[in-house]
């Protein structure tokens, strides 16, 4: 694979928004088939470009005016935003207070800076296959949630291009949902709590409830391989303490011994759960029992998610298929079916697939010596590239989504009884 | 509406008629009444109203809000007003049009301000949860279909599938057997503040409610549409006030008090000036204990002072040439020129007292209007301490006045909950070591009364001493002969006057 020199970003955008950009597919998203008149027209769109310079309230009139704009620009990132009462590029003209934001998708944000203080292999901006797991149990909790418990039928799972992930919830019934609903829903996706002063971030109450409940189901699969192979939480001494601060005191000699006793972390956690079961207290906070082997469980691979990003209805959020400037990485969907399989470190970057282009372009000149058009180049450019197989992803929700639409437009008109 | 001046008889409307108008004992307000109805209706429409409104809030300090007692009590009280409150009971529908005009027209009176909106919203919210736990389960369902409430019951064996999730879900569940209780599948973002918390089970974009929690939700969803309703009320407000016949009711209704107005008790001329400050540390209440404090320290009161305090003195008693000489006394010791006083003050007094100008005997203020209007500034001392004062001023002020330090929280706490009458209440029977003060306070005239009563002996007190200690008393030899002279005429006057207040005092 091509290396990603940041410094060849603006000639390698150049050919990507002009060949490979699946703009027609990112559009179909924001407009399509039975949306209020004027749902693409009053989106807002921003751009954030060399230098970072940041244009907020763009607005088009069509796909085609979008395209030219991107080619025009260059933008390093495109973010979508919400759809406002009016068009964003007019917004300066309309009276104050008139100008709202009126709908947009309901988004979630994983951000793996946030596990900093339960992750031993990175921090900040760095990741790793070890860490990444996290990611994959977030995106297993969330999405079972958000389809099993709230009904969302429409979610897209994106990488954001460096050490996290986005999701886009795109049922029509969600895109109006108030700023609290919003909140709320994330609230309901909270479990740990607290912010660095704080020790413990789980507190688990007598009666578990069944999200609760189903979401340590899912990270007891991983949690062995994950936490006491890879992350080794309990391999000496400096690691282990911080187990025990979660831990009621009264356990906490009898740990220190036997965990110097044991080998390895497998063996150590067997020998905690065996204390907490045993365990009596006394205390309302301290826990015992299988509560507390949860109680770390979740604090060390439950979900954290940014509050800010999904309440607010105006929050832009990056497009998929944005490319991230610090890395170069392609913000692809990933394939729910294939969570597992995910690694980041295969997902191509912008001079990777400019380059396989380069060479398939070369190859076909010599085929053939027709003049197509460039939009029928586009269309089969990037399924040729590694790019292919994530587009066909998204290609398919979009499939989804239109049935969907389609579905409650039939509906509503039979309603109505137009034929 | 149409309102018509004098007497109109009201239209009879056939019985089906009658009862598909309100088809249940409760109801959310959604519409407006609509007809015509006198202004005499019209007004006592609204008091009856306004008095349910307060004993709903007294109920709810003095008892735990769905114990028997309060259910009990505040069931008489619906019922004595004669509004709506039960199913499946006779002539259901002049109690239920009482209901609904009545709501409406105090709407009118407060949606004025802020704190009026929220007391309002609060006893409104009180009531409706009381007439919804006297609902019998078989009506709850079709109130809630009529309401246009999305709330459907969920059949017994959607409930078995479920049990486990449900009940590991609902805290309001305890240990109770899921077939005994009702559950309601409403769509998520309606149980906004039950999902967000985890408090229930969702399930494809459903909540699992138990009833208990659908009476929360019910009760959200009542007053945020109350709430908008005021907002648009306050709004479309002046088009109401200009009719004039309306206008002095609904600036009234709001501030209005609906006991005794003490004006006059029969026992003017029973009190003699050097008793005044004697009685302001035993029987006064802290309103005007202070009042009485800050003229004599600073020989001066401001007009709201003046006021508040001066009709109190004329209800306990006071005749106009005695407030004349207690002002004029006060006064000239800060150093005010007599002739000012007569000419600046003394006009005033003898307004009050209805001997000038328009003649009208003022009544002396109520608790409700000294706490609602007319708060005190910087160099005021009228208002009501327990609502005008800072909190910690306030304990201040009670450790001074040698209450208990539990008597203190009892009391804050009280004022807290923005229950000031009730902390006043307390205030009285820690300074007259009594369990039960026995009455309702709505007028710092009967404080005084009440006061005077247990004093000389007319209730039952629950300690030895008769006599409260108080700091300030000093009284000496001549001046406690003259208080129990002055005592035993109170006595006789007031005893004459006792029946007709027990009465009106219930």
């Amino acid at each position: 694979m091509e290396v990603f020199d940041p410094v060849e970003l603006p000639e390698l955008l150049k050919l990507y928004y002009r060949r490979l950009f699946p703009m027609a597919e990112v559009m179909e998203a924001g407009s399509g088939v039975g949306m209020v008149k004027n749902y693409f027209q009053h989106r807002e769109f921003s751009f954030t470009l060399k230098d970072d310079i940041y244009i907020r309230y763009q607005s088009f009139n069509n796909q085609s005016d979008l395209e030219k704009e991107m080619q025009k620009m260059n933008p390093y990132k495109i973010d979508i935003g919400a759809v406002y009462s009016h068009r964003p590029n007019q917004h300066n003209t309309v009276k104050l207070g008139a100008f709202q934001a009126q709908e947009k998708e309901l988004v979630f944000d994983i951000d793996m800076t946030d596990y900093d203080d339960v992750r031993r292999c990175c921090s900040s901006a760095d990741i790793c296959s070890k860490c990444w797991t996290l990611m994959t149990m977030a995106i297993h909790i969330i999405d079972r949630a958000l389809k099993e418990d709230f009904g969302f039928k429409h979610r897209l799972w994106v990488y954001s291009g460096r050490r996290g992930v986005h999701c886009w919830v795109c049922d029509e019934s969600v895109r109006k949902l108030s700023s609290a609903v919003r909140s709320g829903i994330v609230e309901y996706l909270s479990v740990v709590k607290g912010g660095q002063d704080v020790k413990k971030k789980v507190h688990l109450s007598e009666k578990i409830h069944p999200f609760v409940r189903k979401s340590i189901n899912i990270i007891k699969k991983y949690f062995e391989d994950y936490a006491l192979v890879d992350q080794d939480i309990l391999e000496n001494k400096e690691s282990w303490d911080k187990i025990l601060a979660l831990v009621p005191e009264t356990m906490h000699d009898e740990l220190q011994q036997s965990f110097q006793k044991h080998h390895n972390s497998l063996q150590r956690w067997e020998h905690l759960k065996k204390a907490a079961s045993r365990c009596q207290n006394n205390s309302k906070n301290d826990k015992c029992g299988p509560w507390l082997e949860w109680e770390i469980m979740l604090q060390y691979c439950f979900p954290r998610l940014d509050i800010n990003v999904s309440k607010g209805i105006n929050h832009l959020l990056k497009s998929p298929f944005s490319v991230h400037p610090k890395t170069g990485r392609i913000s692809v969907p990933i394939d729910l079916q294939k969570v597992d399989q995910f690694d980041p470190f295969t997902v191509p970057t912008i001079s990777s697939i400019c380059h396989e282009l380069d060479v398939i372009s070369t190859k076909e000149e010599e085929k053939e010596n027709g003049a197509e058009s460039d939009i029928k180049h586009r269309t089969r450019d990037y399924k040729k590239t590694s790019l292919g197989p994530f587009v066909k992803v998204f290609e398919q929700f979009l499939e989804n989504l239109d049935k969907s639409r389609k579905g409650e437009l039939l509906k509503k008109s039979d309603l109505q009884k137009d034929f | 509406m149409q309102f018509l001046g004098g007497n109109r008889r009201k239209l009879r409307l056939a019985d089906d008629q009658r009862n598909a108008c309100y088809p249940h004992s409760l109801q959310f307000y959604l519409q407006p009444p609509s007809g015509n109805i006198s202004l005499i209706e019209f007004e006592n429409l609204a008091i009856d109203r306004v008095k349910l409104l307060k004993s709903v809030e007294n109920l709810g300090v003095s008892y735990v809000k769905g114990s028997e007692q309060y259910q009990s009590k505040l069931e008489a009280e619906v019922r004595k007003l004669k509004f709506s409150y039960r199913e499946n009971l006779e002539d259901e529908y002049e109690p239920r049009r009482r209901d609904h005009i009545s709501h409406f027209i105090l709407r009118l009176a407060y949606c004025q301000s802020e704190e009026l909106r929220r007391w309002f919203i609060q006893q409104e919210m009180d009531l409706l949860r009381f007439r919804f736990s006297i609902l019998p389960k078989d009506k709850i369902q079709s109130f809630l279909k009529d309401s246009h409430l999305q709330f459907e019951a969920i059949s017994d064996e959607e409930k078995t599938l479920r049990e486990q999730d449900i009940m590991a879900s609902s805290h309001s569940l305890g240990g109770v057997q899921l077939e005994l209780e009702s559950v309601y599948k409403i769509p998520f973002a309606d149980a906004l503040d039950l999902f967000r918390g985890r408090k229930v089970y969702l399930e494809n974009g459903f909540a699992y409610v138990p009833l208990k929690d659908i009476v929360a939700i019910i009760l959200n969803e009542f007053r945020t549409k109350l709430s908008k309703a005021l907002a648009l009320t306050a709004r479309s407000l002046p088009a109401v006030q200009s009719d004039e016949r309306l206008q002095p009711l609904l600036n009234h209704l709001s501030h209005s008090y609906t006991g005794q107005d003490y004006s006059t008790q029969g026992n003017v001329g029973k009190v003699s000036l050097d008793q005044i400050d004697s009685l302001s540390t035993k029987s006064f209440p802290p309103c005007m204990r202070q009042l009485h404090k800050a003229l004599r320290e600073n020989h001066h009161l401001r007009h709201g002072g003046r006021m508040q305090y001066g009709l109190f003195l004329k209800g306990i008693g006071l005749t106009l040439e005695q407030a004349l000489q207690f002002w004029k006394q006060e006064f000239i010791r800060g150093k005010m020129d007599p002739d000012k006083f007569d000419k600046g003050y003394s006009y005033n007094i003898r307004h009050s007292f209805g001997k000038e100008g328009k003649r009208t005997d003022y009544t002396p203020y109520s608790c409700l209007k000294i706490i609602l209007t007319n708060p005190p500034s910087q160099g005021d001392y009228h208002g009501c301490p327990f609502r005008h004062s800072d909190p910690e001023l306030l304990r201040q002020k009670l450790q001074a006045y040698k209450i208990p330090p539990s008597g203190i929280s009892q009391i804050l706490d009280l004022v807290k909950g923005t229950h000031y009458q009730v902390a006043c209440q307390k205030f009285f029977e820690m300074t007259h070591n009594v369990d039960d003060c026995g009455f309702s306070l709505s007028h710092p005239n009967q404080f005084f009364f009440e006061s005077q009563r247990i004093l000389s002996g007319g209730k039952d007190v629950k300690k030895e001493s008769v006599q409260p200690e108080t700091p300030q008393s000093k009284p000496s030899v001549q001046r406690s002969k003259d208080a129990s002279s002055a005592l035993a005429s109170l006595n006789s006057s007031l005893e004459m006057d006792l029946e007709g207040l027990e009465e009106l005092l219930q």
